[in-house]
Formats: C-alpha cells, structure tokens, sequence
C-alpha cells in the first residue's frame, strides 16, 4: 500500500507542487490523468522517495519515505519515466538487466536466474548478447520494462508508456499491465492516452494544480464534463457513443459490448430496405 | 503530373558508414494542396523522408543516393539548402528546439532576418502568421512562459512567416495533452483552408490528423508498404497488422462488418459512425 496523508510540495521556485494530497493506492490499475503541469510526475516522484513532502507523510508498505532511501524505496516502487528508452547504457541486454540486481546485492546465481526469467517473459532471450541500442524501439520499452521487473517491486509505475509505441506495442504493454494486475501488482500509470486507460478500465485520479480534482471508476470520471475540461482530455470514443446512445449508466467498455449492443439494436428495429 | 510539387522516383538512402539502407526504393508523389499523413514504427524511415524533402539529405547528413527526389521543380541534391527552405518548412517534434529568442515577436521574425526580407514586408508577414495562429495575446511575452501547445503554435508561426509552399511538422501531437492536440489540428486545418499549403504530417497516432487529411502514407522498415485515402488504409486489413493505430471506433465499424453488418462509409469519429447507424435505422 502506498498512503499519502496530507502532502504538501513546493519547488524551490515557488511553485506549487502538491496541495494537501490524501489517497491510498493498493494492488490493481490506477491511472493518473490531469493537464501539463497538474503535479502527476511529482506525485509519483514522493513513491520512491526522490521528492520527500514538505507537509504531511508518504508511507510505502508502512515505511515513512522519510526514513528510507530512494534505493530501498526503489525495490518496493519501480518507476519508468518517460523516454526510458534513452537511458539504455549498458553493453548486453543482459548487463542491462543484470545492473540493477547487482547494486541492490543479489548474488550471482540468483542474478542468472532472474535474467533467465524476465528474458523469457518478455520475449527478449534472443538478444541476450545483443546491444540495447540494436533493438527496435518497441523491444526497448519492453527492455525498460524487464530491467524494472527483474528486481520484482510491489507497485510498477509508468509515466506515458504509450507514447511514441505503435498499436502493435500498446497491446503488449496492455496485456502486460494486466498480467502484473493478476498477480496482485500495483500498476500505476500517468497517461494521456485515453483510449489506452479506457481498454484497462482502471482506477482513475484526476488532478488539477497540484490537487486531487476526482477519484473514481473510469466510466464515472471520463464521463463528466467538468473533469474532462480541466484535465484537457477528450472523451474515448466507446464512451462517447455510449452517451449518444443514451446507455451511459453502463458504457460500453470493450468493443465486444458495443458489438453486441449494436447487432441487437439492429435486429430489433426495421432495417431500411433498398426497395 | 502537372500538380506535383514532391516527387520521389526510385529513391533509396543510406547514412554514411550505416551499412543499410534507411529508404529503399520510395516512389512517392505528393499533389499542390494536398494534407498527408505519414505513420509508422519507430525507426521506419519517416525522418530520413523528411530530410530528403528539405535537402538536409544529402547537404547536412551524407550517404548514399540512388534515385530522385524533387520539390516545387528543384532537384533536391542539386539544390542549395536555403532555396529549398523557402519552400519547405519544418516543425520540429519538441518546438523548444526551434524558439529560442526572448519574445515570441523576435522568435517568430528570425527567419524573415536571416533571409533579409525588407522591414515592413517582415511587419506585415509577422502580423499575418500571429494572427493565423490566435497568438496575438502571445506576442511580447518570453517563450518559456508558454505552455507545450502555446510554444507548438509559436514555432508553426514562425515557419508560417516565411511563406512556405509545404509544410512538414514532425509528430506535432506526441508531447500534446489530448485536447490541445485537437486544437492544434484545427488550427492546421484552418491554415491550409486559408493558405492552400501542402501539408505533410509525421504521426504515430492518428485519432487527430486522421480527420483533417486526405491521405496516408504507411511506412517499415524504409519501405512505403501502403498509400492511399485516409477512410481506405483505415479499414484495411493489414494497416492492424502494421501497427497503425486505428480509431477504436473504426475498428468496431470493422467488427460489424465482419459479423454481416454493413453501415457504409468507414467513420473516424463516434458521429460519423451514428450518423451510419441512424441512417440504416429510420427510413
């Protein structure tokens, strides 16, 4: 469980970061949505400890980020920024993981063994003793993926994942979230993809200038306005024809729903005919 | 073809000491007017075809050429760079790359300075491209006070200014939040009512610029492997397999036609797609 308990943040600036933040993220989807500038990296950056509040406390698994380093914060929280893919380094694919395992000091038995097994799930045994930088830009958001994975945190969190991917890969990085979910992970991503979120049907907390503005069900907060505009999103479109078909209450959340709906609506009234 | 204004022939390129080849074999013809959109994977090519458009291939990056590319009659790897950026301008993908003066005026006029366009001529274009783009509340203050879409719009005036014949912006929506990404493609749509410029756009998602352009350009691995109407490469089978993001209303369009329901026109938008539906509904 991560629990923030009246946050405050400021930047040396000035400006604010956080306002008198309250919420608790356990295992599952939650998705962060809010404009540029809303504070959803800097509320991420509290969960492994890089920012620490100026008011209030953040706790992981019960332990006050106060009291921890980023290092021993970073096991619980894995976080892959945005443009992750950049930070590649090392030599091997397999270096790549093998890094960070070292630094929190797995032995090397145990490290040989992690790699085995992240390659495997994520398709990557094949270029074990590849460069990272040969790999094409979707493997290397799954390299980024698996280098954070390895070292098996609680709680994974992604900040854009989709951008820049192909369909293709925001599939794999779909089924992906959904795996960790069924394995008791907490997933949290800042996106502003909504068709993403709305595929995963997660937790969503929306945030305003450094506030929280709303906490809920993805159908519930996609569906009012007055989130929409200051979060600056746009509706997804399965939700958006939920509404024009007046079956908002229980929006379509996947394409099979609509489908249904669709040919039953059609099998019930007269079709036109071209005669 | 007389309305022609870019022109691949059996262009291939590789980057010097690269190995491989970055295009391969493109043959591509672009209409006066026309908005297309560029899509595919990451590393497939669509940056090399846009500096073989504004002859930063060959001038800046060297390699190997086989084959043409013309722009507006010039021959790019015959033409110098500043000829071909008076017809060709550039919005890059992170426009903090291209702003850089202390007040958006300056910024926007740089271009006009450097080409040495007369004082009042400048005045005037400076005018023009500000009020095209809704930024006139912008005008003196500094760049970096400006929000993501403000500085896109920012950068967009200042190619504007010089009066290119094509305009080329490279991923303009990616570092968007959804709704200044629609803005933003209003804003383009409203230029090339106005203007009649021939836009290119470089994407990977298409839920934007899907509704404002005429066609699409699917590029892997440095091949062009599928071109044509928006609503056409949408609905087919193989832009899924590709990778294109396809309009998850599109896709329940398709669904429906899988399953023996046809509703005629393939919709981009949940109001085109009722539009079909009410249509089949009431006689």
């Amino acid at each position: 469980m991560i629990s923030f308990q009246s946050v405050g943040f400021v930047f040396q600036n000035g400006t604010r970061g956080l306002h008198d933040v309250t919420l608790e993220i356990g295992e599952g989807i939650t998705a962060i949505i809010g404009a540029n500038g809303a504070g959803k990296t800097t509320l991420v950056r509290h969960m492994n400890g890089l920012l620490v509040p100026k008011l209030g406390n953040v706790f992981v698994n019960g332990q006050n980020t106060r009291d921890a380093t980023v290092a021993q914060l970073s096991r619980m929280v894995g976080i892959l920024f945005q443009n992750s893919e950049r930070q590649l380094f090392s030599n091997t694919v397999e270096e790549e993981i093998s890094y960070g395992l070292k630094n929190f000091g797995l032995r090397d038995d145990q490290i040989g063994a992690k790699v085995d097994e992240v390659l495997s799930f994520f398709d990557l045994s094949d270029y074990r003793g590849k460069s990272p930088l040969t790999l094409s830009g979707g493997e290397k958001k799954m390299l980024c993926l698996a280098v954070v994975l390895a070292w098996e945190p609680d709680f994974l969190v992604l900040d854009e994942p989709t951008i820049g991917q192909d369909s293709i890969n925001k599939e794999r990085i779909e089924a992906l979230v959904r795996r960790l979910a069924s394995k008791r992970k907490g997933i949290i991503i800042i996106s502003h993809d909504v068709e993403f979120l709305w595929n995963l049907q997660p937790r969503v907390i929306a945030m305003s200038n450094g506030s929280i503005l709303a906490d809920g069900k993805a159908s519930h907060i996609f569906s009012k306005r007055r989130i929409i505009q200051k979060t600056r999103i746009v509706r997804p479109q399965l939700l958006e024809l939920s509404t024009i078909l007046e079956t908002v209450s229980n929006p379509f959340s996947s394409q099979d729903q609509a489908v249904n709906y669709l040919k039953d609506l059609m099998n019930k009234s007269p079709l036109k005919t071209s005669a | 073809m007389e309305n022609e204004i870019i022109s691949f022939i059996d262009y291939s390129f590789a980057y010097q000491n690269s190995g491989q080849r970055a295009l391969e074999n493109i043959n591509l013809s672009i209409k006066r007017g026309e908005i297309v959109v560029i899509v595919g994977p990451t590393g497939c090519g669509k940056s090399t075809l846009l500096r073989s458009i504004n002859g930063l291939i060959p001038h800046m990056f060297q390699g190997e050429i086989k084959g043409s590319v013309t722009v507006d009659g010039l021959l790019v790897q015959e033409s110098p760079v500043n000829e071909l950026s008076k017809r060709v301008g550039l919005v890059f993908q992170n426009p903090e790359n291209q702003i850089f003066m202390f007040t958006v005026e300056r910024d926007i006029a740089f271009g006009l300075e450097n080409t040495g366009v007369p004082r009042l001529e400048m005045k005037k274009r400076v005018d023009e491209a500000i009020e095209s783009l809704g930024i006139g509340h912008l005008r003196y203050k500094p760049p970096y006070e400006l929000s993501d879409g403000e500085k896109h719009r920012v950068a967009i005036a200042g190619v504007l200014a010089m009066k290119p014949d094509i305009l080329v912006l490279d991923e303009p929506t990616s570092l968007l939040d959804p709704r200044s990404a629609m803005d933003l493609m209003k804003t383009i749509e409203g230029l090339h009512k106005k203007f009649g410029m021939t836009i290119l756009i470089v994407e990977h998602r298409l839920e934007f610029s899907a509704v404002i352009a005429n066609r699409i350009v699917v590029m892997n691995k440095g091949k062009i492997v599928s071109t044509g109407p928006v609503r056409e490469i949408l609905a087919a089978e193989e832009s899924l397999k590709l990778g294109v993001g396809i309009p998850p209303i599109t896709r329940l369009h398709m669904a429906l036609k899988d399953g023996g329901i046809e509703l005629g026109q393939t919709p981009i938008t949940p109001k085109e797609f009722m539009q079909n539906v009410r249509g089949k509904l009431h006689d």
